[in-house]
């Protein structure tokens, strides 16, 4: 009997144990849906306003290609693309690269100096790919001593 | 002030303006929470900029006018250019904000809180012209390197502020100063803390000049944040890159400043003419001091269709970095002929002029109304690019705009 009732309680015990266990695993449970929903415990605080604006939905794809386009960057979609992506717009913008003209001697000259003035890593087997695609995709072009006047745009003065 | 909390409120009133009545409760937006406008940083919200100014890069931010955008005589904030080396501060704090004297040769090192500042210094206004060096880059053929601006990096502002004189003399400096070089808030690119974007400077004879400011104000108004808030070194008539913003220190020198683009290419030309697309050694470079007469029309915009008979008024500014400009022209055949045209004193002393005219065509067909202006020294503006030069600095070639008559 005495082992009976030791068994008993010692049951009792691990289903004690165990309940207390399964209602800390619900409430737990609870508490990460909710912060997953309400990172910011803005229930409990005061209320927030109504945004009036919409919501962007999330970027589907990262490195989405719209009409030959990169269209987080605005560089064209062409060989060698990721390399410049990744190594040639963590400090400065696209911008800065899709503005200039240069052939891949003065390319080169650049890359130098921004690894020596501006902390560009040793871009390795990437420097011949990214070069490429500059010289490529951004050729320069023959402008002389003065161009003509382009992409005028016409109207009426009134006076 | 914090940065967060500045661009908040100047974000919650651009929205305001946006939608065109205050927005309820905004002032209870969260701290943490940005509009989405912030998310995707709209520049024309950001820096209340007019939305025909052109973003040429967005990350250093470099943004410019167009020719018929710069047509009010003291140049407004929303046709202002940026022109940013680096990231513009995050935490501008006015109270604890400082600006310290010190270098080879000052005396001895001074610390002066902005209160002080401006209690302890008489203050001045001057119109002054900013130009960028590297204003109309984009002409130069073999194509220079950096932001490829056109015609709009230039700008010329009311600036309020204490003579650097003044506060140079107040801290003391020796008879070895030969250069003063500025340091600034603004973060590298790379957010490496030993880097600086940008720390150039000038020669003392032109850090002692009267128009020489620590300036406080643009327009009447605090610096928008863009342009230097708090405190800005403002050199009309050099290079812009002089006038250093977030200006925290200034370093007395008894050398030419070594600074962050001092050295190298950066704001230096040959010394002596070279052909387009040589080589020059950095020993052969030299720095850029006053910038070289230079003029726009900006009124009317190019592409203006007038009917034969009608005369058409133009007008614009001129302008010769250190010098005035003393005659100004216009021709509308490419210059085979030129007019003269009736161009004003500057307000003061680095301020661009004024000039308008009143021009008959005569007869039907396609015009180009270019503009030449000559300085004190008799200087004219080339119609061709001029020297070029390895970063396509000081192309001040005539400006021009089409005209049809039909």
């Amino acid at each position: 009997m005495e082992e009976h009732d030791k068994f008993k309680s010692q049951i009792r015990s691990i289903y004690r144990l165990l309940t207390t266990l399964m209602v800390l695993f619900g409430i737990t449970a609870l508490a990460v849906v909710y912060l997953i929903s309400d990172p910011t415990l803005s229930f409990f605080k005061e209320p927030t306003p109504v945004e009036e604006y919409a919501v962007v939905p999330s970027e589907d794809d990262f490195d989405k290609i719209e009409n030959g386009i990169h269209v987080r960057t605005g560089f064209k979609d062409s060989e060698g693309l990721m390399a410049v992506v990744n190594n040639c717009t963590n400090c400065h913008s696209a911008q800065l690269v899709i503005q200039n003209r240069m052939n891949a001697e003065r390319w080169k000259a650049t890359i130098l100096w921004m690894q020596e003035t501006q902390n560009l890593w040793d871009l390795g087997k990437n420097e011949d790919i990214i070069v490429n695609y500059l010289v490529t995709n951004y050729p320069p072009q023959k402008k002389g001593r003065r161009e003509i006047l382009r992409d005028i745009s016409w109207y009426d003065l009134k006076e | 002030m914090k940065r967060r909390h500045f661009i908040s409120r100047t974000a919650l009133s651009s929205l305001t303006a946006l939608v065109g009545a205050d927005i309820v409760f905004g002032a209870l937006i969260p701290d943490g929470y940005t509009p989405l406008l912030m998310q995707d940083p709209d520049p024309f919200t950001l820096f209340k900029k007019d939305k025909g100014m052109v973003v040429l890069n967005d990350k250093p931010w470099n943004i410019e006018a167009k020719a018929h955008l710069l047509d009010d005589d003291i140049t407004p904030n929303k046709y202002m250019f940026i022109r940013n080396n680096g990231l513009i501060p995050e935490d501008i704090d006015v109270s604890t904000w400082t600006l310290t004297i010190d270098g080879e040769a000052v005396k001895t090192k001074k610390t002066y809180t902005l209160a002080e500042l401006k209690s302890k210094f008489q203050s001045h206004t001057y119109q002054l012209t900013l130009e960028c060096g590297g204003n109309g880059r984009s002409e130069f053929d073999p194509p220079a390197k950096g932001n490829q601006w056109t015609v709009g990096a230039v700008s010329c502002a009311t600036w309020t502020g204490v003579r650097l004189r003044d506060v140079l003399e107040d801290a003391g400096f020796t008879n070895k100063a030969v250069y003063i070089g500025f340091h600034a808030a603004d973060v590298h690119l790379s957010r490496d803390p030993e880097k600086e974007p940008i720390s150039r400077g000038a020669p003392m004879a032109k850090a002692l000049q009267d128009e020489t400011l620590i300036a406080f104000k643009m327009n009447g108004q605090d610096i928008p944040l863009a342009h230097g808030y708090p405190l800005r070194l403002v050199a009309g008539g050099w290079p812009a890159s002089v006038s250093g913003k977030w200006l925290q220190r200034i370093s007395v020198r008894d050398r030419i400043h070594d600074g962050t683009k001092m050295t190298g290419d950066a704001y230096r030309v040959p010394c002596n003419p070279v052909a387009p697309g040589e080589k020059v050694k950095d020993e052969d470079m030299c720095i850029i001091e006053s910038m070289p007469v230079k003029s726009l029309i900006t009124y009317p915009q190019s592409g203006a269709m007038i009917k034969d008979g009608q005369k058409l008024n133009i007008r614009g500014h001129a302008w010769a970095g250190e010098l005035e400009v003393k005659k100004m022209e216009y021709s509308i055949d490419f210059g085979a002929t030129w007019q003269n045209c009736p161009i004003a004193k500057p307000k003061n002393r680095l301020a661009w002029q004024n000039f308008n005219a009143s021009i008959a065509f005569p007869k039907k067909g396609y015009y180009e109304v270019w503009a030449r202006a000559t300085d004190a020294n008799g200087t004219s503006q080339p119609m061709l690019l001029p020297g070029w030069n390895p970063k396509g600095y000081l192309n001040n070639a005539c400006h021009r705009i089409a005209i049809k008559v039909s």
